[in-house]
C-alpha cells in the first residue's frame, strides 16, 4: 500500500465518531429523564433538613440556581459543540487541570445518581413486597440488574437509550398528575391536609438554609443535556430549547410533588423516606394511584440511571480520547458507535455506592460534584465573556443580564456549601480530599501524556491577554 | 524556523492499568470506605419524651391520622419524629471547609492557568 492510501485509511479510522441524531424532544428527555427521579425521591431530604415549608423555600431558591445554570451552560454550550459539556468548555476556557476536574465532576455526579437510582429500585421492589407479605426481599440482586441491562442498552447504542427514555420520563411525568388528580390537590381538606401538616420551620431559617444541599436534587442533572452536544443535530437550536423547557418541566413537577406529598405525609416521615411518592399514596390509600406512584417511581429511577450511565460514560470517554486518563477508555465501538469501554468501567463503581444502601450518602456525593461543577461555571462565564468578547466569535445563544446571572450563581453555591456542611461536614471533606487527590495525581503525572496544541479544537482566535 | 511541539511519551499497557487501578482505589478508599466505616453520617440528636403518645410527640390530630395511615403508632412513630439534625456550628471546622474549598480553587486555577499558556503557546505561536 502506498504511503498515500496508508494515510487515507488512517483518516478514516480516526473520523469514526458519535452520531448526530438527536433533536430537542431528546436533549429535553436527557436532561429531564435524569433528573425526574430527583422528583421521586431524594428531594424529600431537604424536608429533613428543614422542614416541609423550608424545603420549598430552599427549591425555589435552587431553582434560581439552576435558572441561572441553563442560561450559562445554553451560551457556552451551543459555542464549544463538543462531547463531554462542560468539560470541553473547561478545556478551551481555563485549561487541562480544570477541565480534568469538570469530567470527574461529571462522571461522580451522574455515577452516584445512578447507584442512587438502582438503590431506589431495590428499595421500591422491597417495599412492594412488604406490602404483599414477602418481606424478606434482598434488594442487590435488583441493584445489579438494572445497572446491568441499562449498561447493555448504553453499549448497544444512543439513539434507542434516549428514546426509550423519552417515552418511560413521559410516564413517570404523568403519575404526578395521577397524584394530583386521586388527591385532588385543588381541593385541600378532603385527601391533603395542608394545614394540618405544613405548620412551622422546625429548625428556624438556619434549616432553611440547610436544606439548600438536597434541595439541589429536584433539578440535579439538567445540565447534562450538554453532553450530548456532539450527537445533536442542531445545537445552537435544541440545547437551549431542550435544556430551557427542562427546567420549565422541572420548576412545576417540583412545586407539585413537594405540596402533594407535605401535605399528605408528616414532614418528619417524609424526611428520611426512600421512597416518598410511594409513602404518600399509601397515606392516600387509593389502590389505583398507589400502583401509578409505583410505575411512576420504577420508571423515573429507571429513566434516570439510564441518562446518567449515558452522560458519564460520555465524560469519561472524552477524557480518555484526550489522553487525560488512560486513551484505552477513548475507544468507540466500530459497531455500535457508543463508548463503549468508558460505559463498562463505571459499572462495578455505581453498584458499590449502591450496596452500601445509604442513599442520602450516596446522594450528597453525587450532590457535591454537582456543586463543585456549579462553581466553576460562573469562573468560566466570566472568563469566557474576558477572553471572547461579545462579536469576537459566532454565538448560538447569548444569555441576558451578564454578569448577574454568574454572580448569582456563585454566592447561591457558596450558600449550599455551607448547607452542606450543616449536617455532612465530614462527606463535604471526604469529597473535596478525593479531588485534591486526584487534581495532584493529574498536574505531576498523567498530565506528561497530553498534546497540549490538542486540548483547543475550536477555531476561535487567541483568547485575550494569553 | 522550525516549530517546537511537545510531543508526549506514548503509555504502555501496564502504565494504562496502574493509573485506572490507581483511581478505582481513590474512590473506593477516600469514598467509598468513610461511608462504610460509618464517618461520614449526617449528624443527628435524639430527644425523647419519658412518656410516648401522640400529643408529647407534638403531633396534631391531622398529623396522627396521617402517621396512623401509614401504619405508624406513636411508639414507633417517635423514632423519626424525636431525631434532629444537629446544626451546632463549630468554628474550627467551618474555617477548615472553607480554607479547603477556597485552596482546591486556587490551587486548581493557578495550575490550570500555567498548563493553558501551554496549550495557547502551542496552538497559536
Amino acid at each position: 500500500m502506498s504511503n498515500q492510501n496508508k494515510a487515507a485509511s488512517q483518516g478514516a479510522r480516526e473520523r469514526i465518531s458519535l452520531l448526530k441524531v438527536l433533536g430537542p424532544a431528546h436533549v429535553w428527555a436527557l436532561g429531564v429523564g435524569i433528573v425526574l427521579v430527583g422528583e421521586f425521591m431524594g428531594y424529600n431530604f431537604s424536608i429533613g433538613k428543614g422542614g416541609a415549608l423550608g424545603s420549598i423555600i430552599a427549591c425555589w431558591f435552587i431553582g434560581l440556581l439552576y435558572t441561572c445554570v441553563a442560561m450559562i451552560d445554553s451560551e457556552v454550550t451551543s459555542t464549544v459543540a463538543a462531547a463531554g459539556g462542560q468539560y470541553s468548555q473547561a478545556k478551551h476556557i481555563i485549561g487541562p487541570l480544570m477541565a480534568f476536574n469538570v469530567g470527574l465532576y461529571l462522571v461522580f455526579a451522574y455515577t452516584m445518581l445512578e447507584a442512587a437510582d438502582a438503590l431506589v429500585v431495590g428499595d421500591l421492589l422491597v417495599e412492594a413486597a412488604k406490602d404483599f407479605g414477602h418481606p424478606d426481599l434482598d434488594p442487590r440482586p435488583f441493584v445489579v440488574f438494572t445497572i446491568a441491562i441499562l449498561a447493555w442498552l448504553n453499549y448497544r447504542g444512543v439513539f434507542m437509550t434516549l428514546t426509550v427514555n423519552f417515552i418511560i420520563t413521559a410516564v413517570a411525568f404523568v403519575s404526578i398528575y395521577v397524584l394530583f388528580i386521586g388527591a385532588k390537590g385543588w381541593a385541600p381538606g378532603e385527601f391533603i391536609q395542608p394545614e394540618g401538616l405544613l405548620t412551622d420551620l422546625p429548625y428556624g431559617w438556619l434549616g432553611v438554609i440547610s436544606a439548600f444541599q438536597f434541595a439541589i436534587w429536584y433539578y440535579l442533572g439538567i445540565e447534562g443535556t450538554c453532553q450530548a452536544a456532539e450527537e445533536v443535530r442542531s445545537v445552537a437550536r435544541s440545547l437551549p430549547l431542550g435544556t430551557m423547557t427542562g427546567m420549565m418541566t422541572l420548576l412545576i413537577a417540583a412545586t407539585i410533588t413537594w405540596y402533594l406529598t407535605a401535605s399528605l405525609v408528616p414532614w418528619e416521615y417524609l424526611g428520611v423516606s426512600y421512597i416518598p411518592q410511594y409513602d404518600a399514596a399509601r397515606a392516600l390509600g387509593n389502590p389505583f394511584v398507589t400502583l401509578c406512584m409505583f410505575v411512576g417511581t420504577l420508571f423515573s429511577a429507571v429513566a434516570s440511571a439510564n441518562g446518567t450511565i449515558n452522560d458519564a460514560a460520555r465524560a469519561w470517554f472524552s477524557m480518555g480520547r484526550d489522553r487525560y486518563l488512560p486513551v484505552w477508555f477513548g475507544a468507540v465501538h466500530p459497531r455500535y458507535r457508543t463508548p463503549y469501554r468508558s460505559i463498562l468501567f463505571l459499572v462495578p463503581v455505581a453498584i458499590s455506592f449502591a450496596f452500601t444502601g445509604l442513599l442520602d450518602q450516596v446522594i450528597t456525593f453525587s450532590i457535591l460534584s454537582g456543586l463543585l461543577g456549579y462553581t466553576f461555571m460562573p469562573i468560566n462565564m466570566m472568563r469566557f465573556r474576558k477572553l471572547w468578547p461579545l462579536g469576537s466569535i459566532r454565538r448560538g445563544y447569548v444569555h441576558p443580564f451578564h454578569p448577574f446571572p454568574a454572580i448569582t450563581l456563585f454566592l447561591l453555591c457558596c450558600l449550599t456549601y455551607f448547607a452542606t456542611f450543616l449536617g455532612y461536614g465530614t462527606q463535604l471533606l471526604a469529597m473535596m480530599t478525593f479531588y485534591i487527590v486526584a487534581s495532584l495525581w493529574f498536574h505531576f503525572h498523567r498530565y506528561k501524556y497530553v498534546k497540549r496544541g490538542d486540548q483547543f479544537q475550536m477555531s476561535w482566535p487567541r483568547p485575550k491577554g494569553y | 524556523m522550525v516549530k517546537k511541539y511537545y510531543e508526549p511519551p506514548k503509555q504502555s499497557g501496564q502504565g494504562q492499568v496502574f493509573d485506572s487501578l490507581f483511581l478505582l482505589i481513590i474512590i473506593y478508599a477516600v469514598l467509598l470506605l468513610p461511608i462504610v466505616l460509618g464517618l461520614t453520617a449526617g449528624k443527628t440528636v435524639t430527644q425523647a419524651p419519658e412518656n410516648i403518645t401522640w400529643e408529647t410527640l407534638g403531633q396534631n390530630p391531622v398529623m396522627q391520622k396521617q402517621w396512623e395511615k401509614l401504619g405508624m403508632t406513636a411508639e414507633n412513630a417517635a423514632e423519626y419524629i424525636t431525631a434532629r439534625f444537629d446544626y451546632t456550628i463549630n468554628p474550627v471546622a467551618l474555617i477548615i471547609t472553607a480554607v479547603v474549598i477556597i485552596g482546591y480553587f486556587v490551587l486548581m486555577l493557578r495550575l490550570s492557568d500555567k498548563e493553558y499558556r501551554d496549550v495557547i503557546h502551542e496552538k497559536f505561536d
